[in-house]
């Protein structure tokens, strides 16, 4: 009789269970094409952002002798030279440039802009003498960048973990469904295959998230547009750091929650509570993103600190220790969440029918 | 590595009040296939699922070779559930490969143990085809397979043989019978009792949570044989109704089918039979496994 050989380790087990959920993922039609088109976005923003900059729209105006160089100075605004007044009031007309800047003797300022209906706004601006401005508390009235990052941190995590952390809630059924959880119990104990599903997705998870950040640093070197690398820098390796343990956090709750009902048209109930989660920092982000208070709640709350961490730091509000602490909270927070959803994993995994109450669940 | 036979000692358990197992003895002895029998509900499955360790028992101990078992030998166990399942978008191959590998096979090992084991199922043409374009019967195989791929010591098994043709039945018959002849025990249940009765060497009948009989298939027909005898000859048997101490039970022709209160007295018979003519056929009669289910569940 050929001997079997001794039952695998932990960490093997975990990562024969890790490996099948990657390559099953990979090789998943629809996984990869959604990969595909998400990159495309990413790649195609850099580049419309990289050409818009680049290119800067310059308004075309006309402009005497007198007049030009001192146009050209101000920048962005393309001159064209002609010889007197009627001849820039030809060309206004003719819809050729926005307006003219010619010199005149007679008026006040030494010269008078020329344009078809209205006033050219920014060409006024350009050539006004503004007042000082002094105020008082220049940081009170968020600047648009806060609402922007808050929206796209929020978005990456939000969107990462559904598109991530749904699947693992419906593997889990899948498992259940197709009876297949008691063969692969029989064979490795509960806690193994929760932590192979975790792992496999997180590592999924994140190396999309790195291939999108590469090829959004790609293509912002590639166009030029350095200046927001060098700003956004600190505040992503944060966010990254934070996502990776936001999501296993996540992700132990999700096959928790697909763990507690037997059919896949059933999951939706026990994976809404987990969705909200998922949902709520981005939401909160973005209504209370000009609220310090309320921010720096966010930014310990684990569920909530992978967005609102990183925005307090690139607006140099937190202190050096302040996302340090608010890892520890997430680390603790992950352990227990991670107990518990084992916990309701062991005791679901085998109850079929009805879904499996929470309490019941959580006592076994 | 463990071995010898797995013996159930008083295992109990109960699901809220209902007790669904009661004092559970009994042995699957190594070597042997040993057939477990029973109605829906009686207990079988919640059984093999303590064997596995999927359910904790509340009482009572399993031990293999006389040892207490341990969660790793038990994950060692080779296991078909009664409701079937695989994953359905993964390659047969490919699947019956992982499991050998969770089992603690290395991926050439398992997949050099899948590739024969899939063959000698009969699968050796569908390797690489997704398990749900499988027809139910072949997906009953790579089941199979996936219970034996990592040769256990221990085999069990919930209904392998329903859903499959008479074919497929022998086919399964054939390995399980292959797998004991190497030493494996294997405790298999069946609603097939013919199946079970031409297999298996041990019987172990459940009904309503407790053992109704347990033992060697022939020790379980002598036991369980009422002292029923059949004769067949030419001569008119009719005279059998006025024999004392006799009770015939089924009566056509030149046959009957009778009941004597003791082996002298089915003698005495066949004696006075010959005196009328021929006797084709004496002997004592053997009940079928249907029939001592029957009688010992009631």
């Amino acid at each position: 009789m050929n001997a079997s050989p001794a039952a695998v380790s932990s960490a093997q087990g975990i990562w024969l269970v890790a490996e099948r959920e990657l390559s099953t993922k990979l090789r998943s039609k629809a996984y990869l094409i959604s990969t595909g088109i998400l990159l495309l976005i990413v790649l195609a923003g850099v580049i419309w952002a990289g050409v818009s900059s680049a290119n800067p729209s310059s308004t075309p105006v006309a402009a005497t002798a007198a007049t030009a160089s001192a146009l050209e100075d101000l920048g962005g605004y393309d001159v064209t030279e002609v010889g007197d007044r009627d001849a820039a009031a030809d060309l206004v007309e003719s819809g050729e440039v926005d307006a003219a800047v010619v010199d005149d003797a007679s008026s006040a300022t030494g010269i008078v802009i020329i344009a078809d209906e209205e006033a050219p706004q920014g060409l006024l601006m350009a050539l006004s003498v503004t007042p000082e401005v002094e105020l008082l508390s220049p940081d009170a009235a968020p600047g648009p960048l806060r609402y922007l990052l808050g929206i796209a941190f929020g978005l990456v995590f939000m969107m990462a973990a559904m598109m991530f952390g749904t699947p693992i809630a419906t593997s889990v059924v899948e498992e259940k469904q197709t009876r297949v959880i008691e063969i692969l119990l029989s064979s490795i104990p509960a806690r193994v295959l929760l932590a192979g599903k975790v792992i496999g997705n997180t590592i999924l998870a994140i190396s999309q998230i790195l291939l999108l950040v590469a090829v959004g640093t790609v293509g912002l070197i590639v166009t030029g547009q350095t200046e927001i690398l060098a700003g956004l820098g600190g505040p992503v390796v944060w966010f990254a750091v934070f996502f990776l343990f936001g999501f296993i956090l996540l992700a132990a709750m999700f096959a928790a929650a697909g763990s507690m009902v037997s059919r896949q048209e059933d999951v939706g109930a026990t994976m809404t509570p987990v969705m909200y989660l998922t949902m709520i920092p981005y939401f909160l982000v973005i209504f209370f993103g000009d609220n310090p208070v309320v921010m720096t709640v966010l930014s310990y709350v684990p569920f909530s600190a992978p967005v609102g961490m990183p925005i307090r730091l690139f607006f140099n509000e937190a202190e050096w220790w302040e996302p340090l602490l608010s890892l520890v909270i997430m680390l603790v927070a992950c352990v227990i969440v991670i107990a518990l959803g084992a916990k309701i994993y062991e005791n679901s995994l085998l109850k079929m029918g009805a879904r499996v109450k929470f309490r019941e669940a959580l006592r076994g | 590595m463990t071995s010898g036979t797995l013996q159930l000692n008083g295992v109990t358990k109960s699901y809220g009040s209902r007790r669904v197992l009661d004092d559970i003895s009994f042995p699957v002895r190594a070597g042997q296939l040993t057939g477990f029998v029973g109605g829906n509900g009686a207990g079988k499955t919640t059984t093999m699922r303590i064997l596995l360790g999927l359910l904790v028992a509340d009482g009572g101990s399993v031990t293999l070779g006389g040892s207490e078992l341990t969660g790793d030998i038990r994950r060692q166990f080779g296991y078909m559930p009664e409701e079937r399942g695989l994953y359905p978008k993964m390659k047969v191959l490919e699947q019956v490969v992982y499991f050998a590998r969770l089992h603690g096979f290395s991926k050439a090992d398992a997949t050099a143990k899948a590739t024969a084991l899939l063959g000698e199922l009969g699968l050796e043409e569908r390797l690489n085809d997704n398990i749900e374009t499988l027809s139910l019967g072949n997906q009953q195989r790579a089941q199979i397979a996936a219970s034996l791929v990592h040769e256990p010591e221990v085999l069990i098994l919930d209904e392998p043989f329903s859903g499959l043709d008479p074919i497929a039945v022998e086919t399964v018959a054939g390995v399980l019978q292959e797998r004991a002849s190497r030493g494996v025990s294997v405790l298999f249940s069946s609603h097939q009792l013919d199946v079970v009765e031409r297999l298996c060497d041990d019987l172990v009948i459940i009904a309503g949570g407790t053992i109704r009989a347990a033992g060697a298939r022939d020790e379980l027909r002598e036991r369980y044989s009422a002292p029923r005898w059949e004769l067949s000859g030419t001569g008119d048997v009719g005279w059998l109704r006025d024999e004392p101490g006799i009770t015939v039970v089924d009566f056509e022709g030149g046959s009957a089918v009778f009941d004597a209160d003791d082996p002298a007295i089915a003698q005495r018979v066949l004696r006075r039979a010959l005196q009328d003519g021929d006797v084709s056929r004496f002997g004592p009669q053997h009940p079928t496994l249907a029939q001592i289910f029957k009688e010992v569940i009631q």
